[in-house]
């Protein structure tokens, strides 16, 4: 089992592209740990012979008709955009 | 009743006056309108209302549909068409829905008015509504202390009479908790009963949206227009939709209730035991065979759930990355920054915590040891009950460990708010439906403040838990029973011969 020391909060927020101030790093660091810590109990049970289990109630191969119909209109789709021009998105310069 | 008492009124009795026409949506609506400008600044229950839209319904709503005429408070979760939604998170203050989730449009069909959305905690993350971005929701009971949670806004506003009934999710715990916090009933369907196309995803394995109301036929009223298949929702199950009010006042002699022994914990609220073990005895006087049953992966339900529900929920909030809707953080100099920045400043503290958790029991070298190895004990969580119920036709439980507690009490301590879902996250780890309905009330302090019974049943099988929770529920008066801040509020418990069953 891994140990509860080995969480970085650090380096999991660049993981999760969320920026975290000092204060924040350190008082996630120690709740965390403990969190962790009292999960260890998790490595007491014997799951050799366990699946695991994504969802409870597993169903398989849903699909629907691939039908046209009526959804949002462009207008729609950018109504909550918070930066767009001539209905598009506008994004954030990706390329120099 | 003057017209100003009308919501107190329950779902049932409302529905029926107003198909009998002695009373009109709009005068509903109006009632309404009142009663929440009255108690709302005491219990700050809801983000956002439209009474304007809420009255133009009513003018055209038939009052001959199932619920023709009824306004129903919704979890600022769930999307209807030009209302807010927040999930009371700074990263969707602006946002507006431009659709109606699935179960909007079929409570709409059956005549319900979505007037109104309530307070929550950020994303449904905790469990006192303590950490929405936008204010604090007060227990109608006390108002010093928390209404629950996740789903508290809808608990509260139905406590207070300031809602005939609501919506919540429930992904460990958050519609059936509050319920018992405020003293009401509060369902979870089995997971894939109710669409969820259209309810922003926290823990997408374990979400299900389900009723908050005064009483249990009101919750399988609301159910029988809200539940069902929805081919916009994959995890949907197409299974056939019972009448729930069919079983309402059958009685239910025979039925085998199961008492699983590891509930019994340490840490339980003395007068939770002792209302809890005086509910078990009146199931018995009603004719239930009381079994005892093992859950023995129980336990290990809160570590599980803690680690599957953050990993799901880092990978579900991805897409708020402040570019096709919500927050963006001011002027990025880059990709990296605009992302980190945005999710920065748009996150409350616990949304961030329950993500950094959840990226790293998924990251390279933890999946296999946290992640993985949860979803294996989780089968075996999920196996527990599927042995349980060989045995037994449903599981009887507190809801909730201890009764409301204080406002800023748990806030500092994330571990012991973790652990306020000890007798429920288990229900969603396994798929499974489960009920709170009142079952007592404690004394503290000077405050009463409720009780709740968990019912727990089969998945799909709510049919069974609404007619033992409503037989227990018509055999007592706790439904009765008001908060200091309802219309009309009692405090003396009546006699339970007092009670009188409409059905």
């Amino acid at each position: 089992m891994a140990k509860a020391s080995d969480l970085d909060v650090a380096y999991v927020s660049k993981l999760a592209r969320l920026n975290l101030t000092n204060e924040e790093t350190q008082l996630f660091q120690k709740q965390l740990a403990d969190v962790l810590k009292y999960a260890e109990k998790l490595g007491e049970v014997d799951v050799s012979h366990v699946e695991a289990a994504a969802h409870a109630i597993p169903i398989f191969n849903v699909f629907r008709e691939d039908e046209p119909r009526d959804w949002f209109t462009a207008e729609e789709a950018l109504s909550n955009a918070p930066h767009k021009a001539n209905q598009l998105f506008i994004v954030t310069k990706v390329v120099e | 009743m003057s017209r100003s008492d009308l919501p107190a009124l329950t779902i049932a009795d409302l529905q029926s006056l107003l198909r009998r026409k002695e009373i009109s949506p709009r005068e509903v609506i109006n009632s309404l309108r009142a009663r929440i400008e009255n108690v709302e600044p005491k219990i700050d229950a809801y983000l956002s209302i439209d009474f304007e839209a809420a009255a133009k319904e009513a003018e055209k709503v038939d009052v001959d549909l199932p619920l023709g005429g009824v306004p129903i408070a919704i979890k600022d979760i769930i999307n209807v068409k030009g209302q807010p939604c927040t999930c009371a998170s700074k990263i969707l203050a602006n946002y507006r829905s431009p659709y109606d989730a699935t179960i909007i449009l079929k409570l709409r069909a059956s005549g319900v008015i979505p007037f109104g959305k309530t307070n929550m905690d950020e994303f449904a993350m905790g469990s006192s509504t303590e950490n929405s971005s936008v204010k604090v929701t007060r227990n109608p009971w006390d108002l010093s202390r928390v209404p629950g949670g996740s789903s508290g806004g809808s608990a509260a506003a139905v406590a207070a009479d300031a809602a005939f009934g609501g919506l919540g999710t429930d992904t460990g715990g958050s519609i059936r908790q509050p319920a018992s916090l405020c003293g009401v009933v509060g369902v979870k369907p089995s997971y894939g009963r109710v669409s969820r196309f259209g309810l922003v995803a926290f823990a997408s394995s374990l979400d299900q949206v389900g009723p908050l109301t005064k009483t249990v036929r009101d919750s399988a009223l609301i159910m029988n227009a809200m539940a069902g298949h929805d081919e916009f929702d994959s995890t949907s199950l197409n299974e056939p939709l019972p009448d729930y009010t069919k079983n309402l006042g059958h009685d239910f002699k025979g039925m085998r209730l199961g008492l699983p022994k590891e509930y019994m914990i340490e840490g339980i609220d003395p007068q939770v035991k002792s209302a809890v073990d005086a509910a078990i005895k009146q199931l018995q006087s009603l004719g239930a065979e009381i079994v005892d049953v093992s859950l023995p992966h129980t336990d290990y339900g809160i570590a599980v759930y803690y680690f599957l529900a953050t990993a799901e929920a880092s990978a579900n909030l991805a897409r708020f990355d402040g570019v096709r809707y919500g927050y963006r953080a001011k002027d990025p100099t880059d990709l990296l920054d605009h992302y980190g920045r945005t999710r920065e400043e748009g996150f409350g503290a616990e949304v961030k915590r329950r993500i950094i958790l959840g990226t790293y029991v998924l990251s390279s070298g933890y999946y296999d040891a946290y992640y993985v190895r949860a979803q294996k004990v989780r089968e075996l969580i999920r196996q527990d009950f599927v042995k349980a119920f060989e045995k037994v036709d449903a599981i009887v439980s507190p809801t909730s460990p201890v009764p409301a507690f204080k406002l800023g009490e748990r806030t500092a301590d994330p571990l012991a708010m973790y652990l306020a879902d000890i007798f429920t996250n288990t229900g969603n780890l396994a798929g499974i439906c489960g009920i709170s309905v009142p079952c007592g009330l404690a004394k503290v302090n000077g405050s009463q403040l409720p009780i709740g019974l968990q019912i727990l049943g089969k998945a799909l099988d709510e049919a069974r838990i609404f007619q033992i929770a409503h037989a227990y529920e018509q055999s007592t008066s706790w439904h009765k029973s008001k908060s200091p801040n309802s219309i009309n509020p009692k405090s003396e418990i009546r006699n339970k011969s007092g009670a009188d069953d409409r059905d």
